[in-house]
């Protein structure tokens, strides 16, 4: 169910300098996250820079349509990340922003660069750096994966099932590499499961019916945990499993492929 | 802007979820399952991609040269002994379609499904100049019935069930209340819609395609209903939207291959008709209808939305559609179609409609014709957002939000303000407090004690792009 192992380990330049973007609400609310996906990659010997002035991508504001409020932050983002030869992030929907929603910016050479080279961390890890193994990982659990709509059908983290072709999961990949692991199949794995951002309060009763059969699926068949490239959905879900004692941890796979810290 | 009152999709899909708990998940369910037809069906035809993409192409270059495909189309249709009309808008339409009725004497009408003329609102139009107006497609039929439009764009009457059809029936039509049996009830709608057929001066249809180099529309439907309604009564009279056009009859097998297999999970409709001019003895009239068309044509941003075939796999596909029933939607066209066409017709009415999705992406990969359908819905909501027609709360809190995110020193405060755990998410999402609607079927996220700026500085404070 997986793309074609990739078997060359491809070596970054010494001096190649990543930018980490770590999202707002994953600064305030999962610093963990942060914290593993600074470790993870620099395991792999890599140059780490986090600049301190990062703020918000502008997603909120931008996927209301409200272009006036986000271009702000996101001009501040092109400033903040612009000298990095990459940008990765742990965090699907807030890298699509930047790589498909920065289009009402002026397009200058920073702005296209800043686009370009932003990269969602397992896509990084998947297709950049082509990660072979984590041997340092081990997680002794049965997993239910959940990619983000917006990892599966903007940056083509997973084959969409409306999409005909050989199936795909870069994040089941990846995760087949750590030991003890054991992904479960769901019913409806790439079916939005309700966050959608502001959707989420201003469509309040839809995204919560969306949420717990997402939760209700998760648990049919038996995940003690789900597994997400994108917090955010995970916020949502973890709410409303939560809310209806739902017996599920959701955890973000940098902490899984880094072993913790959960 | 116009007078009409502003639909709110999110307050009705939560009336149709909390009605009952039979409903919505019954029409989850049967969406769902279509779906998985319609993926099968799409993975047994090893060129599905391909043909996306030719189909998308053929609309595509129909589309830019739509004058030249019309007048083609009308000068054959002509010369196979069809009358064309040229409606510019609704009233146009209606008008033109009463004008022949008059002509013929025709006081009763049979009418297969179309979305056009529910698009024209023709029905009530007809009805109040004393034409009998009777619907031939079942769930249509259902429908009209129950004085409802349709509910989508496939299955008309997709939100009831059985159960609701019996009853209906019951009080309609003099059935058993206490028999749901399909079989039974599409039996009993079918004895009861024969002498109807019989009795019409006149049967309409829409179109499905209409082929450029022959002057040919297609009909395409599972009951057969349009062609009775076509072949009975001496007069046919067919309403066509303009962006119906095909050039060739080859190009149908592009189409045809892709309408029911994304529509139904079926490789064909049980009906696909050809009416090329009138049948012995009968007459034909096709209606070419712009109805703001041609408008959305000039549209940089939406254009691409008039290549829709009216499949409805979107609405299938759709998570907010399938929890929401179509009526939520308020308009002719409901689900992520929807969503893009109804603003072409009156933005403030329909203004809220752009924030009725998740933004998931998938009725875009889902459509046949390769409408960039969900990236059209986020370019409504700047639309929206430009006109000043975001809700108040979500317009007013985004003004702090923008604001802090590009200042990040007021961002710093933000963050290290230790803000109480149950006023948190409010600010994340909406930076409102007061209308949190969070925390109604969900616990609250605990923000962490330290954010992860914080750990960084007092751990890797003389690594990386420090800029203290």
């Amino acid at each position: 169910m997986t793309q074609p192992e990739t078997t060359v380990q491809r070596t970054l330049p010494d001096n190649m300098r990543i930018g980490l973007f770590i999202p707002c609400y994953i600064d305030l609310i999962y610093p963990e996250v942060g914290i593993a996906t600074l470790q993870l990659l620099e395991r792999f010997g890599l140059n780490v820079g986090y600049p301190l002035n990062q703020t918000c991508c502008g997603q909120p504001m931008s996927n209301s349509g409200d272009e006036k409020n986000a271009q702000p932050a996101e001009r501040l983002f092109v400033e903040n990340f612009k000298e990095f030869d990459c940008i990765v992030g742990p965090a699907g929907s807030c890298v699509k922003q930047v790589r498909c929603h920065f289009d009402r910016l002026e397009q200058t050479e920073d702005v296209k660069h800043v686009r370009q080279n932003t990269y969602e961390l397992v896509e990084f890890l998947h297709d950049i750096l082509k990660v072979e193994s984590f041997p340092w990982a081990e997680f002794r659990h049965s997993v239910a994966i959940h990619n983000s709509c917006s990892s599966i059908r903007g940056l083509s983290i997973a084959k969409p099932s409306e999409i005909m072709g050989v199936p795909f999961d870069k994040t089941a990949n990846l995760l087949s590499k750590v030991k003890g692991i054991v992904v479960v199949p769901v019913d409806r794995p790439d079916d939005c499961c309700g966050f959608g951002g502001t959707f989420c309060v201003t469509d309040e009763a839809v995204s919560a019916r969306m949420g717990i059969e997402k939760a209700h699926d998760h648990v049919r068949h038996g995940a003690e945990y789900v597994v997400s490239p994108d917090m955010s959905c995970l916020m949502h879900q973890h709410g409303i499993a939560q809310r209806a004692s739902l017996d599920l941890k959701y955890i973000h796979v940098a902490q899984v492929l880094n072993g913790g810290p959960y | 802007m116009s007078t009409a009152k502003q639909v709110d999709p999110a307050a009705a899909a939560e009336l149709f979820i909390i009605h009952d708990q039979i409903h919505e998940p019954m029409h989850d369910r049967f969406l769902w399952a279509t779906m998985q037809r319609r993926h099968a069906e799409a993975a047994a035809v090893p060129e599905w991609e391909e043909l996306r993409e030719i189909a998308s192409k053929i609309k595509e270059h129909t589309l830019t040269h739509l004058d030249h495909y019309l007048e083609e189309f009308e000068a054959n249709a002509t010369k196979r002994g069809a009358h064309v009309h040229w409606a510019v808008d609704a009233a146009d339409h209606n008008q033109i379609v009463y004008s022949i009725l008059q002509d013929h004497g025709v006081t009763d009408l049979i009418k297969s499904k179309s979305m056009l003329q529910e698009e024209c609102q023709m029905t009530p139009f007809l009805q109040q100049r004393g034409i009998k107006v009777i619907e031939s497609d079942l769930g249509e039929r259902i429908q009209q019935l129950d004085g409802q439009p349709p509910s989508h764009i496939v299955f008309p009457c997709i939100h009831k069930t059985r159960e609701d059809v019996a009853q209906l029936f019951a009080r309609t039509i003099g059935t058993d209340p206490n028999n749901e049996d399909p079989h039974f009830l599409t039996e009993e709608m079918r004895n009861n819609a024969r002498p109807r057929f019989l009795a019409a001066g006149a049967g309409m249809t829409g179109g499905n395609f209409a082929i450029a180099e022959t002057g040919t529309f297609m009909v395409c439907t599972n009951e057969g209903n349009a062609d009775i309604g076509a072949a009975v009564p001496p007069l046919h009279i067919a309403s066509v939207g303009i962006e119906k056009m095909i050039p060739r009859v080859e190009d149908m097998g592009v189409f045809l291959r892709l309408l029911a297999r994304s529509a139904e999970g079926a490789p064909l409709t049980q009906y696909s008709s050809h009416f090329t001019g009138p049948r012995k003895g009968g007459e034909l009239h096709i209606v070419l209808v712009d109805n703001g068309r041609s408008r959305r044509l000039g549209m940089p941003e939406f254009w691409h939305s008039l290549k829709c075939i009216r499949c409805g796999a979107c609405m299938n596909t759709c998570p907010v559609y399938r929890r929401s029933g179509g009526l939520a939607y308020g308009a002719t066209y409901s689900g992520p179609i929807g969503v893009i066409l109804d603003p072409t017709f009156d933005e403030f009415k329909y203004s809220e409609l752009p924030f009725h999705s998740s933004l998931c992406g998938s009725c875009s990969e889902v459509c046949p014709v390769k409408i960039d359908i969900s990236d059209q819905i986020l370019k409504w909501r700047r639309v929206m957002a430009g006109k000043g027609y975001l809700p108040l709360a979500k317009k007013l809190s985004f003004a702090v939000a923008g604001h802090v995110f590009a200042h990040p020193e007021e961002y710093h405060v933000v963050e290290q303000a230790a803000e109480p755990a149950m006023s948190y998410a409010p600010h994340f999402l909406l930076f409102n407090r007061t209308l949190n609607p969070w925390v109604r079927d969900r616990e609250l996220p605990q923000p962490a004690k330290k954010s992860f700026r914080e750990w960084y500085l007092a751990n890797r404070s003389k690594h990386g792009n420090v800029q203290q």
